[in-house]
């Protein structure tokens, strides 16, 4: 975990390694508090200027169903980060998905069978070129930024060629009524979103897929040497990864109707951005779930709070970017405060034989 | 004042909670080295950090050739002439020698840099330190730790150091390299630069120290002890409060060669590393593989474990093949590792105590995949007591705990697997000598217990005093093969020198 990657904030002394990494995420509970509160807040502002447009339950169900998208992508982006990789190319995947899936021959089939077989179609389109991913990624030891930066590519580019730059629209009306639905008054795709998020935190925090996730991307060769199968566990992540992007696929081509080759343009920059402000740690081994969600959720209000006072698009993007920056400078400093209230324990002043701080210095930073 | 370079007075240092210096002092003369002794977290760390002007002292006074000085920052201190090598050396890879040598003071006229004339200086001052062979223009990175560690030190005397602390500067070299460095270090302070010396290694304190400063528990207890007459015991017992009695444990009495081996090792050959070696260890014997860095031994290790694929030969546990080069295997077939570089190869350090120990195990306590944390914690808080690993508390960060503490936690990941074949790769590097003797006592604990225990040590008396046979090797190659009482450390070290294999039966040893 010495990974210098924090090196931005040059802690008053010189030992920036120690408050690197693991450090600055101890308990994930006050960290989400935070992102709660900026929420509230965004809400607050929300009702301020826009009333009742903003509160009402129907366009509280606008922002669940905007979010959508992205929370599912940003699930599966939310294990590929913790597992100490990236996945850039989401945006593309979702594309491609969503072309194979609307493409004449797969529409014909599915009207003589059933309209599951579309969305079979996404997810496993979806699945595999996670699984080209996360091959050329583990057995080929590319750098994932490079092998998802040409995925990203290389899919689109597919996507394309299989769409001719045409818009392919969805013919099957089941589809579309089975999507389209709310059951419970809460829109389809609210339903999904809220069903992958719980899936994932399950997965995350419950099983011993989850617990490798955090080893492997907390410390890969102890991992390996713990005896955990590394390599296929990162495939695993980055499969994972693309079935989230075929479920997006689905999700997209019931909310526009359509398969189209430019779906979820930018979607990877989204979910990054969401995963980010969520807590997770970009070297791995660190973040939640509900963060990831929370992210997502803020994103999604402040486009909708932007909107509904007419701001541009443009100013939306300023603020987003702000807000990135905001909020991890913000947990930094918490993580750091809470490192220093919990630190007394760390070294105890009678230090016994035996005790504390490792073969490093044995004292906090100031 | 008997011209005193330093003389640091009643340091006190207080991080919130906590008094890591509750009144230390040290005074190096010029052209002296000054060993400054101290457990893990008795505070060396800290005082060496106020030294290099890091950290502010609460109280206490520093005295610098007699006049009283304020480090406020390391460039103060560094202006004075004091430099700091740390153990994590703080170069730059990607930029050369003679870049690191003048890092942040860059030579330029006219706001351009003059390579030419920041390489010439660079090389005669590796020349100074002997090391010629080291060129200016190489990058950092591709050099060995130890000329990365006499980088540094040109760093230090491009300074125009009087006063170079290091700490643990041989925790990263081997013996040959370590012998230069002490060169290196006599050349200083025959120049009349101090040397503050911190190891863990008390030998090496013989060889090259003046003085010794003990420190325990954030206070003084000795110092200007001469460094060559103060036995070995008083040193100890000053640095843990109690005399050792007992350093390594009772060997079993039975002779455990008889029972048929559970660790085969069949002429495993792993090219540049392992020339074609074979041994087999018995249900509760520990082997000893002695030698140099560099003879294979931590390649040896590997090879069984399956982190390094053997080109030919083959591991056996119980007769059973393991599959080459596949750790999970090995680990399915019940051998663990603690491997070399706890921190980096072993330790989740972010991560509570009791999800390091259940990594291995993971399976055992998840149904349908999913895990039961409840029954993790109690599992590994079964194996923290018993081996009476402190703190108990299971949810503590790893990286809160001493070196004894975190080796502790890996061996109960191997313990909770009930492992039959543990590989111990430096199972003391970087622990206190008073948790050491727990850590051999538990060592033999299981091997009583019927586990097959192989140990790779650099410190040839560890391995002859825990071991209960002990193969010697150099340069991938086994030289001897006997047990430990039939060998010494003169014999060991003669082996390993001569470098050719003898032929020598035990009979001939005896």
């Amino acid at each position: 975990m010495s990974t210098p990657t924090t090196k931005a904030p040059p802690a008053t002394d010189a030992r920036p390694r120690r408050t690197t990494a693991g450090g600055l995420l101890s308990g994930p509970a006050g960290r989400n508090m935070g992102l709660v509160i900026a929420l509230v807040i965004l809400c607050v502002v929300g009702i301020v200027t826009a009333g009742d447009r903003f509160a009402s339950t129907d366009n509280l169900l606008t922002i669940l169903r905007l979010a959508a998208v992205t929370g599912v992508v940003s699930v599966g982006m939310t294990f590929v980060i913790i597992g100490g990789g990236i996945d850039l190319s989401v945006g593309a995947l979702v594309a491609l998905s969503s072309v194979w899936a609307t493409t004449l021959a797969t529409q014909a089939l599915a009207q003589d069978t059933h309209w599951v077989l579309m969305v079979g179609t996404a997810l496993l389109v979806g699945g595999v070129a996670g699984l080209v991913n996360g091959v050329v990624i583990a057995y080929g030891k590319l750098v994932a930024f490079i092998a998802t930066l040409a995925m990203l590519a290389a899919a689109r580019g597919l996507a394309e060629i299989i769409a001719n730059r045409r818009t392919q629209i969805v013919q099957d009306q089941d589809f579309l009524r089975f999507f389209a639905g709310s059951p419970l008054g809460v829109p389809t795709l609210v339903w999904i979103f809220a069903l992958v998020a719980v899936l994932g935190w399950v997965l995350l925090n419950r099983t011993t897929f989850g617990r490798r996730t955090f080893a492997v991307g907390g410390n890969a060769e102890a991992a390996r040497l713990a005896g955990i199968r590394v390599q296929r566990h990162t495939v695993a992540l980055y499969v994972l990864s693309g079935i989230t992007c075929g479920i997006a696929a689905v999700m997209l081509m019931a909310r526009t109707t359509t398969g189209s080759s430019t779906h979820g343009t930018l979607l990877e920059l989204d979910a990054i951005a969401a995963v980010v402000i969520g807590g997770t740690l970009l070297v791995g081994g660190r973040g939640t779930i509900v963060g990831t969600v929370l992210g997502v959720l803020i994103f999604t209000a402040l486009s909708n709070v932007f909107t509904l006072n007419n701001l541009s698009s443009s100013a939306q993007a300023v603020a987003k970017g702000v807000i990135i920056v905001a909020a991890v400078l913000l947990q930094q400093r918490v993580a750091a405060g809470r490192r220093q209230r919990r630190s007394p324990k760390a070294v105890p002043p009678t230090a016994a034989e035996g005790g504390p701080a490792g073969a490093s210095p044995g004292v906090p930073a100031p | 004042m008997n011209g005193a370079l330093l003389e640091m007075r009643g340091i006190v240092k207080t991080f919130p909670g906590v008094r890591a210096l509750g009144g230390v002092d040290l005074d190096v003369r010029a052209g002296e080295v000054h060993c400054l002794l101290g457990q893990n977290g008795a505070g060396k760390s800290t005082l060496i950090k106020v030294l290099a002007g890091a950290h502010q002292p609460d109280e206490g006074e520093i005295r610098w050739q007699g006049e009283r000085v304020r480090l406020t920052d390391p460039q103060a201190a560094m202006r004075l002439g004091i430099a700091t090598i740390y153990q994590e050396l703080d170069l730059v890879d990607g930029l050369s020698v003679a870049d690191n040598v003048f890092l942040g003071r860059e030579r330029s006229r006219f706001g351009l840099s003059r390579p030419a004339a920041a390489q010439r200086a660079t090389g005669a001052l590796l020349e100074r330190l002997g090391h010629p062979e080291i060129r200016p223009g190489t990058e950092v990175g591709a050099l060995s730790a130890a000329s990365q560690q006499m980088v540094s030190m040109a760093r230090a005397l491009s300074q125009d150091a009087r006063l170079i602390v290091m700490d643990e500067p041989s925790a990263v070299l081997d013996n040959e390299e370590v012998e230069r460095l002490f060169a290196v270090v006599r050349d200083l302070t025959a120049d009349g630069v101090a040397v503050v010396y911190i190891s863990h290694r008390l030998e090496e304190i013989r060889q090259v120290g003046d003085r010794i400063t003990v420190i325990k528990d954030g206070a003084t207890v000795a110092t200007g002890l001469p460094a060559q007459e103060t036995p070995t015991r008083e040193v100890i017992s000053l640095m843990t409060g109690r005399a050792i009695e007992y350093v390594f444990p009772q060997r079993a009495g039975r002779s455990a060669t008889t029972a048929p081996p559970l660790l085969e090792v069949d002429h495993v050959t792993v090219p540049g590393h392992v020339e074609d070696v074979s041994f087999t260890v018995a249900p509760g014997e520990i082997l000893g593989l002695a030698g140099l860095v560099g003879s294979g031994r931590s390649e040896v290790l590997e090879a069984v474990y399956g982190a390094r694929r053997p080109a030919t030969g083959q591991v056996r546990v119980d007769g059973a093949r393991l599959r080459p080069g596949d750790v999970a295997s090995a680990v399915a077939a019940g051998v663990g590792l603690a491997p070399e570089e706890r921190k980096s190869q072993a330790l989740l350090l972010g991560d509570p105590i009791y999800r390091n120990i259940t990594l291995s195990s993971l399976a055992r306590f998840a149904r349908g995949g999913f895990l039961s944390v409840r029954g993790e914690k109690q599992a590994a808080r079964e194996q923290t007591e018993a081996l009476d690993l402190r703190p108990v508390d299971v949810d503590r960060e790893v990286r809160t705990l001493s070196g004894g503490n975190q080796q502790k936690v890996v061996l109960a990941r191997w313990l909770l697997r009930d492992c039959r074949v543990l590989l111990l790769d430096e199972p003391t590097r970087g622990v206190d000598v008073g948790a050491r003797s727990e850590i051999y006592a538990l060592i033999r604990a299981l091997a009583d217990r019927g586990v097959a225990v192989v140990v790779v040590s650099s410190e040839i008396p560890e391995v002859l005093g825990l071991a209960d046979r002990v193969l010697v090797l150099a340069e991938g190659r086994v030289l001897a093969d006997r047990p430990a009482d039939a060998l010494d450390e003169h014999q060991v070290l003669d082996l390993v020198m001569q470098g050719t294999p003898t032929h020598t039966t035990e009979d001939d040893a005896a």
